[in-house]
């Protein structure tokens, strides 16, 4: 038993839970709980790298639960525990309220985080990664007051959801197949069953990624508190559906298809969320389609087998984006929009973090010597390796990541002239929440933290320096990028960057409402289930129609039995009268006898009266009609028999 | 020892239905008290070491030698998890009721009665037994709906009363066949499960086994059988569908464990595609109606035909046989059990806030409300957390069954990968009711809505702890059902 994972797993899980249970009343406490959790499991993540912990549990199987750090995992922990750390503190600058609800909900998704990241079965994998998609929508929904936050946060938990399942297939393709849930064994199951568990991890990880045609879940994450997008939507939820796929490469591998797909998945993510990224009017809109573009480039790296490359660009995109939401969550929460038409020039009213905003822009745009530039280029040199048309397609959307930062850039650095400004300021400032007009300092401290990240992480990616990173991840031979090719992406990234940001970004028709990939699915997937749901719903009132009718045949039936039983009885009682007149001296042994006999004969037929005193009568007639049935078959039985 | 757990409960309900000068107070308390010894009572019957005979508190005393029936009770790995479920179920209820006005000597009563009719239905080894103590909670169950109930109690009751006993009438039939089928002619459970104990024919074996089959998907109940179990959640009282969807339902699916399989192994085999094809239409007919819904009560409980559709689809799938699926098998019977524990613990709870609208307000109707998440934060958060159970969220014990479930039966049928949507439109329904509800301004019959009080904050948050307990750790439950399970699994081996 290993208590450094129990730590990183129970303690984020303990400490949420229960500030989440005593709620308000925790309040006060909460910030502090949160960020000393966060301190010690970041703490226990950088000593589980050297350590290597593992911890088995029973959990459904009796190894169900295994939780390991190899280098991938010894990669990710440090990264995604800092984010949350460096998010926490912001929040707390920023004073997110109601803080115990917040803390508790972000230290619960961490714990999850932690799970998913480490785990080396898919029972505690799948626990962790649904875990992740419940607090997120309740992330994504925490101001609930207001009308659109938690359809968003519905959005967001039903389309990874759907996603999802191909998880729950793959572990049933698992058992059908014979091998374990163990991650390692998932690559050796035999066909067919190797592709059911391919394509269901596929899905599962292109969700959860935001990839095509899942990413509009992302557009609609954009509602809840900008610290929770720093978190979930750049280093750990949507990171991890690209996690997933580079962790189980070689089962995409295994399949034949499932590789190529998931890399031309990802360059075409890369294109067209860049294309819509180009287009979109607020800042947050902006960053999540980045976001999915960029996690296209490590889905790409896990469909060519980069592992090093993708692991790289997911750890520097982790730095680069929470940096990214972060500074715009500064700028929304001071100036009250984030709307990019009202944010012209805010960079220089509060120029300090104009400048690592811009920091994190130019990695964003893949300029050097920033961190993605690096690590975008390992990814494209394992394209190149395998397909040339992959590479030109991975270009194309290292172009229109230079173009799109270009544009943040000349927004918030736009130099619009005092009157302008004042015009603007009081027009559309406010317009989303009542800005505070000041960014506090505890809210620039973690932003300048990340901005380190930014150019220190791209060492993973650089070559000739990568091998101790490489040999870390068991990724040696993954071929590296060369000085032309760096030179080549860096050349077209600035060349990129300038036009758009003197010349301005085309119209592209479709692209600020993301095609109408919402739409699509609502019109395809969500309206006609409703309208089949409905439909299935009055059919069900049609069968408890027929029933009824059929119950109430019976009943006639029954009563039909009945009035039969009737005569039977008076005819039974007319004999039996005429009898007593016959025999006066017999007479009270005759009274005996007829009342007798008029108990026998209702009770063999009818079994009513009794029934009858207890309730409208129906239960007799249907007592009766269903002995006779009964006592019908078991002579049939008898019979057969 | 296990006939006390059965019986102390209707003895102390008598002592109560005839002691009629007791104060309201001391009879809830009595109630409550007896419920909880009886939980503990249980719980030591639980933890009591293994003796070496499969059936734990085993006993058995002549009752009509004749016809080859005794009073024959005893528990196993099924129904023990089964029976502590059925405790706790009965005890929420009790603690639930410490503030009810209405007739509480006779409430109290009634569901005593009923409990030691549910808690000698899932310890019975003998088919008679078996069958009236099936029958009486199906009495007990009428008499709570039409004496307590709401709205149009008093025909939902009739028809729950007159639909289930038709199924029993079905029960009765293929028990009286398995009696027939086995020289010597027993009803008993034990015998009746040893391996070739039924020796009629393959066609009398299917006789007999649709016969059950039929009676038992009435009281899961299973689509098309299922017209009785909307009125009769809507219209009864709140702790009278708790333990209709609790425990009540569970009967049904219990039969499919303890009666169809073991005692009808190779008609099950052969008629398994049948049983998954059932299963599998209950999965997504439940959710979808249930998705169409605007009566909560009624959502929840087409949301109950989903569940117990999982567990049909289980134990169907467990009868396909082929190389190598013992342990898929496996799986999918203590996914079925598991299941039958979690969705009394969670739909339990679903019906226990559903009362609450009722209690507040008189009305089920989810778009009479909107943003009741200000007045009655509390609440909410229940309703939240029971959802997310529901729609079988790892870390609930949902998840821990559904998870066996769906890969159990995928591992012998690919058919079970239909029933993979079943979690997603339940995901969408009940995050769908609410949002309605509880978020959004606060309108309609929203303000001034009194949130949930102590008596009703405990016994919610016993069954969510519970869902919680076994979610996270499930080590000790499954435990106790899988050498059941194997045993279930072996009788299905040719």
């Amino acid at each position: 038993m290993s208590v450094l994972l129990v730590t990183l797993a129970f303690l984020p899980a303990a400490g949420g839970g229960i500030l989440l249970v005593i709620g308000r009343r925790a309040d006060r406490a909460a910030p502090w709980v949160s960020l000393g959790i966060a301190t010690i499991i970041l703490g226990a993540a950088i000593t589980a790298f050297t350590t290597r912990p593992t911890l088995t549990a029973g959990f459904i199987s009796s190894t169900g639960a295994t939780l390991h750090v190899d280098g991938l995992t010894a990669v990710l922990l440090p990264t995604v525990t800092a984010v949350t750390l460096l998010v926490l503190m912001f929040a707390v600058a920023e004073k997110t309220k109601p803080a115990a609800r917040f803390h508790g909900l972000m230290l619960l998704f961490a714990a999850a985080v932690v799970v998913t990241v480490s785990s080396t079965s898919l029972p505690s994998l799948l626990a962790g990664w649904e875990i992740m998609g419940a607090t997120s929508y309740a992330l994504i929904g925490f101001h609930w007051q207001q009308p659109r936050t938690i359809p968003s946060g519905f959005v967001a938990f039903t389309v990874t959801r759907t996603a999802d399942l191909g998880l729950y297939a793959a572990a049933g393709a698992a058992i059908a197949s014979g091998v374990s849930w163990n991650l390692t064994d998932l690559s050796h199951a035999p066909a067919p069953w190797v592709h059911v568990i391919a394509a269901g991890v596929l899905v599962a990880g292109l969700g959860k990624a935001a990839q095509l045609p899942f990413s509009f879940w992302l557009s609609r994450a954009m509602d809840g508190p900008s610290p929770v997008s720093a978190l979930l939507h750049s280093a750990a939820m949507v990171a991890m559906g690209a996690y997933l796929l580079l962790r189980l490469e070689p089962v995409l591998h295994a399949s034949g298809w499932a590789a190529p797909t998931a890399a031309w998945v990802g360059a075409v993510t890369t294109i067209v969320l860049g294309l819509i990224a180009l287009a979109q009017k607020d800042l947050k809109q902006l960053l999540a389609a980045s976001t999915a573009a960029q996690l296209g480039f490590v889905v790409l790296a896990a469909g060519v087998g980069s592992t090093a490359g993708g692991t790289a660009q997911l750890i520097g995109h982790a730095a680069t984006k929470a940096l990214l939401f972060l500074a715009a969550g500064a700028w929304l929460a001071a100036a009250g929009t984030k709307q990019l038409s009202a944010l012209r020039g805010v960079a220089r009213r509060w120029p300090l973090l104009g400048l690592l905003f811009l920091a994190g822009a130019l990695s964003l745009a893949g300029l050097p010597p920033f961190a993605l530039w690096w690590t975008k280029d390992d990814v494209l040199a394992g394209a190149l390796a395998t397909s040339p048309a992959l590479y030109a397609a991975g270009l194309l959307g290292a172009v229109l990541s230079a173009a799109y930062s270009a544009k943040m850039i000349a927004v918030v650095w736009a130099k619009p002239d005092p009157r302008e400004r004042a015009r603007f300021e009081n027009r559309l400032w406010d317009a989303e929440e009542k800005g505070t007009r000041t960014v506090p300092a505890g809210a620039l401290a973690p932003i300048l933290v990340l901005s380190a990240g930014t150019v220190v992480l791209g060492a993973a990616a650089i070559p000739g320096l990568s091998g101790p990173f490489r040999a870390l991840l068991g990724a040696t031979g993954e071929p590296e990028s060369t000085i032309p090719e760096l030179l080549v992406s860096a050349a077209l990234a600035v060349v990129t960057a300038a036009l758009s940001y003197w010349r301005g970004i085309p119209h592209i028709p479709g692209a600020l409402t993301w095609f109408g990939l919402e739409r699509a699915a609502v019109a395809v997937i969500g309206t006609p289930t409703l309208r089949l749901a409905d439909t299935l719903s009055r059919f069900d009132q049609l069968l408890d129609a027929g029933v009824d009718k059929t119950a109430g045949a019976l009943t006639r039936t029954a009563g039909a039995l009945q009035t039969i039983d009737d005569s039977l009885d008076a005819g039974v009682g007319r004999t039996v009268g005429a009898l007593t007149r016959t025999a006066g001296a017999l007479q009270t042994v005759d009274q005996r006898l007829d009342r007798a006999i008029h108990h026998a004969a209702s009770g063999v037929l009818g079994l009513g009266t009794l029934a009858r005193r207890l309730q409208t009568g129906k239960i007799s007639d249907y007592y009766a009609a269903a002995a006779v049935v009964t006592v019908a078959a078991v002579l049939l039985l008898i019979v057969v028999r | 020892m296990l006939s006390v757990v059965i019986f102390l409960p209707v003895v102390i309900g008598i002592v109560l239905a005839t002691s009629r000068r007791l104060p309201a107070a001391i009879i809830r308390w009595v109630w409550v008290g007896t419920a909880g010894a009886d939980l503990l009572l249980t719980l030591v019957l639980t933890v009591e070491p293994e003796t070496g005979r499969t059936l734990r508190g085993e006993q058995r005393w002549e009752w009509m030698p004749g016809i080859g029936s005794s009073y024959h009770v005893g528990v196993d790995g099924i129904s023990v998890p089964l029976i502590l479920l059925t405790s706790i179920i009965f005890l929420v209820c009790a603690l639930w009721s410490v503030r009810a006005i209405d007739r509480p000597r006779p409430q109290a009563a009634l569901f005593l009665f009923l409990q030691s009719t549910c808690l000698g239905l899932f310890a019975a080894q003998d088919l008679i037994l078996f069958f009236v103590f099936f029958d009486l909670s199906i009495v007990g169950m009428y008499f709570i709906i039409a004496g307590w109930g709401h709205g149009n109690h008093r025909q939902s009751a009739l028809k729950f009363f007159l639909y289930t006993f038709l199924g029993s009438l079905a029960l009765l039939l293929g028990f009286i066949g398995l009696y027939l089928g086995a020289t010597p002619h027993t009803f008993d459970m034990v015998a009746l499960s040893q391996a070739g104990a039924f020796t009629g024919t393959p066609l009398v074996a299917g006789l007999v086994l649709a016969a059950i089959v039929v009676g038992l998907a009435i009281k899961t109940p299973t689509f098309p059988f299922h017209s009785w179990l909307p009125p009769a959640h809507t219209d009864a009282p709140t702790i009278g569908s708790v333990v209709l969807a609790s425990v009540l339902l569970k009967m049904g699916t219990y039969g499919f464990v303890r009666i169809a399989i073991p005692m009808l192994p190779d008609a099950w085999r052969s008629y398994a595609w049948v049983i998954v094809v059932l299963g599998l239409v209950s999965v997504l007919y439940g959710a979808l109606v249930a998705l169409a819904q605007t009566d909560v009560k009624r959502m929840i409980a087409f949301t109950s035909i989903n569940h117990m559709g999982y567990v049909i689809l289980a134990v169907g799938a467990a009868g396909i046989i082929g190389s190598d699926t013992a342990a898929a098998q496996q799986l999918a019977v203590t996914g079925a059990v598991t299941q039958m524990v979690s969705h009394g613990l969670i739909t339990g709870a679903l019906f226990l806030l559903a009362g609450v609208f009722y209690d507040r307000t008189g009305s089920y109707d989810l778009r009479q409300y909107g943003g009741l998440a200000r007045p009655a934060p509390r609440f909410a958060g229940f309703f939240a957390v029971a959802s997310f159970a529901s729609l079988g969220l790892p870390g609930f014990s949902g998840f821990i069954a559904e998870f066996q479930i769906f890969t159990g039966s995928i591992g012998t049928t690919w058919w079970a990968l239909f029933a993979l949507p079943g979690i997603l439109i339940t995901a969408v329904l009940l995050l769908r009711a609410f949002q309605r509800i509880f978020t959004g301004p606060t309108e309609n019959l929203s303000p001034g809505f009194a949130d949930l009080r102590r008596h009703e904050t405990i016994p919610l948050a016993i069954l969510m702890g519970l869902s919680v307990i076994v979610g996270v750790f499930p080590g000790p439950l499954l435990a106790l059902i899988q050498p059941a399970a194997r045993i279930v699994v072996e009788s299905l081996t040719p």
